[in-house]
């Protein structure tokens, strides 16, 4: 299935901002946080189709998955 | 009163009202300068410090300002900025409640920090900053850290809360606090290039926002740090939200969120 993941901020950094991945059925945002290489500790918003999820969602064919870190300076 | 509305009204140039003239009236009728600061107001006068909000801010938007309260929680990247600007828009009060003092690290971004006043209070210098500035506002110093244990006490009457933590654990206290007596919260954060506002208005909850997958408190700004840009900007769309909230004007964040990315220019809104 492909998968749209859109990353933002310091995020990109390293990365490619947007890009559509082939991942095989039952992919979860977990897995995909992992083989990006990005700490958990660092995830903040995670949107797919515009929607609020959890690490455990599993992604379906077509999906856009927008990974944001987590900004708690003041 | 009619002795001073008439002394005022004298003395008004252009529908303008000078410091001097403000000042001068405190004393001879006893009054404080925001108690004048109210009649001239009332009078569809204006103080001449707020000539150039005329076009923006009326005189009645102008005196429910001066009739406001402003909670800030955090007095450091993004709370000096938010203090600064409140105060000469004219907010008669501001709570500004943080426990620490200021050390070097704070002179790159925090506009209250100086090289005389390190080592001394966060609130004490937002204190005599805003009496240097404007004598109608009223600055409380809180040298205290917000907590769920002291935040009815905290934040009762205010007519807006804006958050300038430096942590998101708190920040969820804060975002409850506010919630628990229906008072409208303006919701900012930033790490090096980015930023982010949302408003919770009365009986909304900015909750899914501050989300995190892990434990932590602290944010990427860990690694990034956080320059002297960010905040400012983050303060300011802040201040412009409270303000509209004061006003009861425009169309302020609520059930969306901003994120900045200064670093590409790029600006993004997600919902709740």
């Amino acid at each position: 299935m492909q998968v749209t993941v859109k990353l933002f901020a310091s995020f990109r950094t390293g990365r490619t901002p947007i890009e559509i991945c082939d991942y095989p059925a039952g992919t979860a945002v977990a897995d995909v946080v992992a083989r990006l290489g990005i700490p958990v500790a660092d995830l903040g918003i995670m949107l797919v189709n515009h929607r609020h999820v959890h690490l455990d969602r599993e992604l379906a064919d077509g999906d856009i998955l927008a990974i944001f870190p987590l900004l708690g300076g003041g | 009163m009619k002795r001073l509305n008439d002394y005022l009204t004298g003395l008004a140039v252009d529908g303008l009202i000078s410091a001097a003239v403000q000042s001068d009236a405190s004393l001879h009728f006893d009054l404080s300068f925001a108690e004048v600061e109210a009649a001239i107001l009332e009078l569809g006068l204006c103080p001449a410090r707020y000539q150039r909000n005329r076009q923006t801010i009326s005189c009645a938007g102008q005196l429910a300002l001066l009739r406001s309260c402003v909670v800030v929680i955090g007095c450091g990247g993004l709370g000096g900025y938010v203090i600064e600007e409140l105060a000469r828009l004219g907010v008669g009060r501001i709570a500004a409640v943080d426990p620490d003092v200021f050390e070097e690290h704070n002179l790159n971004r925090q506009l209250l920090c100086t090289l005389g006043n390190l080592g001394q209070d966060k609130v004490t210098a937002a204190a005599r900053r805003v009496a240097e500035i404007n004598p109608a506002v009223t600055l409380v110093p809180l040298r205290t850290a917000f907590g769920t244990a002291n935040s009815r006490e905290l934040l009762a009457g205010a007519s807006v809360v804006v958050d300038a933590l430096d942590n998101i654990a708190t920040r969820f206290e804060l975002v409850a606090g506010c919630r628990e007596l229906g008072i409208p919260l303006v919701h900012g954060a930033i790490a090096g290039w980015y930023g982010q506002v949302a408003t919770q208005g009365a009986g909304e909850d900015i909750s899914p926002f501050l989300s995190r997958a892990g434990a932590g408190t602290k944010g990427v700004e860990t690694r990034l740090g956080n320059p002297s840009f960010t905040p400012a900007l983050v303060a300011s769309l802040q201040v412009a939200e409270a303000c509209k909230v004061m006003l009861s004007q425009g169309s302020t964040a609520s059930g969306r969120m901003l994120l900045c990315n200064l670093l590409d220019l790029e600006f993004e809104e997600i919902r709740l």
